[in-house]
C-alpha cells in the first residue's frame, strides 16, 4: 500500500531524466509527475530546459537516460512523434505554427482525431459528425467568423488560437503548451488563459510560460525549472518566496 | 469512394484543361492524317511528333510539381524516372527489332553482338512482351522511387540536402548506363526501332497514335494530380510542405506520405519517358544528365509550381521557345534560358499560372470590397459583417 501511496496515479512520469548536446547538460535527471487533469505551469529562465523537456516527451528528442512513461505503461522514449501524438499528446510550438496557406476550417479538419493514413486521408470525406466538431472547436477558440479565411491573414494571437484549437481537434489526453501569451496584447492575455482553464476541464495541460502574471491569472501549481532539474514546486506565492527560485530567476 | 475521390478533381480550371487536351490529341493527328500537304492546316509528322515530345515533357514537369510544388520536395534527379521508363520502352523496342537488325540476330541487338555477348542478360528477358515492357514502365522507377524514399526520408533528409543526393542519384545512374558492360547499348544507347505492337514506328499513323495517347496520358494524370492535391491528402502534403513538424506532431507519419508521393510522382515521370522514347526514336544516358533534371525544375517554375497546370504550361512554352531558339539562333538558347529562369525568379515567383492566379484573386477582392462599400452606404449593420 505505502508504494502505491508514494507513486500517485500518473498521466506524465518522468524519473531521472537526462540528455546532453555536445557536452552541454541540458537535463540533469530531471523528475515530475502530472496527475490526470491537472493544469501545470512551468517556469524557469532561459536554458533551463523547459523546451527540451517537450522534445522529449514528444518523441523528437531521446533521452540518455531516465524514464518517461505515460498513464504508467507507455514508455515514450521509444516512440516517434507521430506515435505519440496518436496516444493522445499535442504539443503547441512557441512560435505559431499553423499551416499558413490553408484555411481555418481546413487547419481544423487536418488536426480532426481521424485515421492519418495515406488512403484514408485520400479517400476522407467530411462527415456531419466531423463538421460539428470543428464548428464547435472554432466557437471555443472564438474563430468563427473567420473560418474561410487563410490562418495566413490571422493576427498573432488568432493563429495562437487557432494552433490552440488543432490540438483540440486531436483530441489529446495531455497538451503542452509551449508560451501560449508570447507576443500577445493583454487583452488576449486575458483571454488566453480563460480558455486554457476551459481546456483543463476535460484534461491535462502543461503550460510553459515566463510571463508571471499570465501564471498568476491561471491560478495552478507551478514548477520551476533550473538548470535541467526541478528547483521548487508548488503554489505560484509558494515557488516564487522560494530563496534558490529567487536567485536563479526571479532576482535576475 | 473512389467515384467521390475522382469527382473532387473535376474543378473548373482542370475540366479546361484537359478538354483543350483532347481537343488537341484529335485535332493534330485528325490534321496531319486527314488533310492533304498543301493544305494551310496541314500540320507535318515531324512536327506532330515534335509536339508529342512537349507532351511528355509537360507530363514530367507535372510529375515534378506533385512533389515540389505542393510537398516541397525539390527532386533535381526527376530525369533520372523519366529516363529509366524510356529504357523500359526502348528494350521492348529493340526486341521488336529480331532479325532485322544490321548483324541479323534473331534475338540479341546489335550492340549486343557487336560486344560479343553470347546470350541476352537475365533482365533483358521479358521486354519481347508489351504488357511487361509497359509494367515495367512503372515498376523501375516507382521501385528505385521507393528505396532512394525510403531511406531518405526515414533519416528525414531535407531540403537542399535532398535536391543534392536527388541530383548525385541522376548523375550516378548516367555513368553506369554509358558503361558498355551495363547491357544498355553504352553510349550510343538503344535505338533503331522497327515497329511496336506490329505497327512501324516511323508511320504517319503510328505517330499519330502515341501523339493522342501521350496527350490523353497527361489528362489522366492530370486528373489523378487534382484529384489526390484536393482530397484531405493534397492538404496534408501541403502542410508537409509550410510546416512538416507540425504535421508530424498531428500524429501523421510524415515519410509515408513523402514516399507515397515521390512514387507516385516518379511512375508518372516512367510514363512520360516511355512515351517520349517511340516518338524520338532514341534513348540514350544522356537523358540522366543531371541538366535535363534541372530543365524540368524550369518549366514548373516558369509555369507556376504548385497550380498543376502551370507547369503543363510552361513545359510547352519553354521547350516552344526552346526550339525556335535553337533554330533560329542556336548560340544564344542557353542564356535565353538563364535569363528567363532569373526573370522568373525575380519578377514572377508565383510564375505564370501563379500571377495570373492572384490578379484574379486581387480583382475579385477589389469588387468584393467595392461592393460592400456600396452596401454600406445603405446598411450600416452588413459593413461590420464584411469587414470581418
Amino acid at each position: 500500500m505505502e508504494i502505491k501511496d508514494s507513486k500517485p496515479k500518473s498521466l506524465l512520469y518522468l524519473d531521472g531524466v537526462s540528455v546532453s548536446f555536445d557536452g552541454f547538460r541540458a537535463l540533469n535527471s530531471l523528475s515530475f509527475v502530472v496527475e490526470p487533469g491537472e493544469l501545470r505551469a512551468i517556469i524557469g529562465p532561459n536554458g533551463a530546459g523547459k523546451t527540451t523537456m517537450m522534445d522529449i516527451i514528444t518523441g523528437k528528442t531521446r533521452p540518455d537516460s531516465g524514464t518517461v512513461l505515460f498513464e504508467e505503461k507507455v514508455d515514450l522514449t521509444k516512440r516517434d512523434e507521430a506515435d505519440i501524438a496518436q496516444l493522445g499528446i499535442g504539443r503547441k510550438f512557441q512560435k505559431p505554427t499553423v499551416f499558413e496557406s490553408h484555411t481555418v476550417w481546413d487547419n481544423l479538419e487536418l488536426a480532426l482525431n481521424r485515421k492519418r493514413g495515406v488512403f484514408s486521408t485520400l479517400f476522407y470525406r467530411l462527415s456531419g459528425e466531423d463538421r460539428d466538431r470543428i464548428e464547435e472547436i472554432l466557437g471555443t477558440i472564438r474563430l468563427t467568423h473567420r473560418r474561410d479565411e487563410l490562418a495566413a491573414n490571422l493576427s498573432h494571437g488568432q493563429k495562437q488560437w487557432l494552433e490552440i484549437g488543432m490540438l483540440l481537434a486531436q483530441e489529446p489526453k495531455l497538451l503542452l503548451v509551449d508560451e501560449p501569451v508570447a507576443g500577445m496584447t493583454d487583452a488576449e492575455t486575458a483571454e488566453t488563459a480563460i480558455l486554457l482553464r476551459e481546456i483543463a476541464k476535460s484534461r491535462s495541460v502543461v503550460v510553459v510560460e515566463h510571463d508571471m502574471g499570465f501564471i498568476r491569472d491561471l491560478g495552478v501549481k507551478v514548477t520551476c525549472l533550473a538548470e535541467g532539474s526541478v528547483l521548487a514546486e508548488g503554489s505560484i506565492d509558494f515557488v516564487s518566496n522560494d530563496p534558490k527560485v529567487i536567485e536563479n530567476y526571479l532576482g535576475r | 469512394m473512389i467515384s467521390s475521390f475522382i469527382l473532387r478533381a473535376l474543378e473548373g480550371r482542370i475540366v479546361v484543361t484537359v478538354c483543350i487536351i483532347l481537343a488537341v490529341a484529335l485535332l493534330v493527328p485528325a490534321s496531319n492524317l486527314l488533310l492533304s500537304p498543301d493544305n494551310a492546316l496541314h500540320i507535318p509528322t515531324y512536327v506532330m511528333s515534335l509536339m508529342g515530345k512537349y507532351l511528355c515533357y509537360a507530363l514530367l514537369a507535372l510529375a515534378l510539381d506533385l512533389v515540389w510544388g505542393y510537398c516541397g520536395i525539390l527532386s533535381l534527379g526527376h530525369g533520372a524516372f523519366f529516363a529509366l521508363g524510356g529504357y523500359a520502352m526502348g528494350m521492348y523496342l529493340m526486341r521488336q527489332i529480331g532479325s532485322r537488325g544490321v548483324y541479323g540476330d534473331p534475338v540479341l541487338p546489335d550492340f549486343m553482338v557487336f560486344l560479343n555477348w553470347k546470350q541476352l542478360p537475365w533482365f533483358w528477358h521479358g521486354f519481347d512482351m508489351f504488357w511487361f515492357a509497359c509494367a515495367m514502365v512503372l515498376v523501375v522507377p516507382g521501385l528505385l522511387a521507393f528505396v532512394f524514399g525510403w531511406f531518405a526520408f526515414r533519416s528525414r533528409v531535407n531540403g537542399v540536402y535532398l535536391s543534392i543526393i536527388t541530383q548525385a542519384m541522376t548523375y550516378a545512374l548516367m555513368l553506369a548506363f554509358f558503361r558498355n558492360d551495363m547491357g544498355f547499348g553504352g553510349n550510343n544507347g538503344l535505338t533503331d526501332y522497327k515497329d511496336i505492337l506490329g505497327f512501324s514506328v516511323q508511320a504517319d499513323g503510328t505517330r499519330a497514335v502515341l501523339f493522342s495517347l501521350s496527350a490523353i496520358m497527361l489528362s489522366l494524370c492530370l486528373v489523378l494530380a487534382s484529384a489526390i492535391t484536393r482530397s484531405k491528402f493534397g492538404k496534408v502534403l501541403v502542410g508537409v510542405r509550410d510546416a512538416e513538424s507540425r504535421v508530424r506532431f498531428l500524429g501523421f507519419r510524415v515519410e509515408n506520405i513523402k514516399l507515397f508521393t515521390f512514387v507516385t510522382s516518379a511512375m508518372m515521370a516512367g510514363i512520360a519517358g516511355a512515351l517520349f522514347v517511340p516518338q524520338v526514336g532514341i534513348i540514350n544516358p544522356g537523358e540522366f544528365a543531371p541538366a535535363n533534371s534541372i530543365e524540368v525544375v524550369v518549366w514548373t517554375a516558369v509555369g507556376g509550381r504548385g497550380t498543376l497546370i502551370g507547369p503543363i504550361i510552361g513545359a510547352v512554352l519553354v521547350n516552344g521557345g526552346k526550339s525556335f531558339f535553337t533554330g533560329a539562333f542556336p548560340e544564344f538558347w542557353l542564356y535565353a534560358l538563364g535569363a528567363l529562369f532569373i526573370f522568373v525568379t525575380l519578377f514572377m515567383p508565383k510564375g505564370i499560372v501563379g500571377t495570373v492566379q492572384a490578379a484574379l484573386a486581387n480583382r475579385k477582392a477589389v469588387k468584393a470590397a467595392a461592393r460592400a462599400q456600396a452596401q454600406n452606404n445603405d446598411t450600416p449593420s452588413t459593413q461590420i459583417q464584411a469587414a470581418e
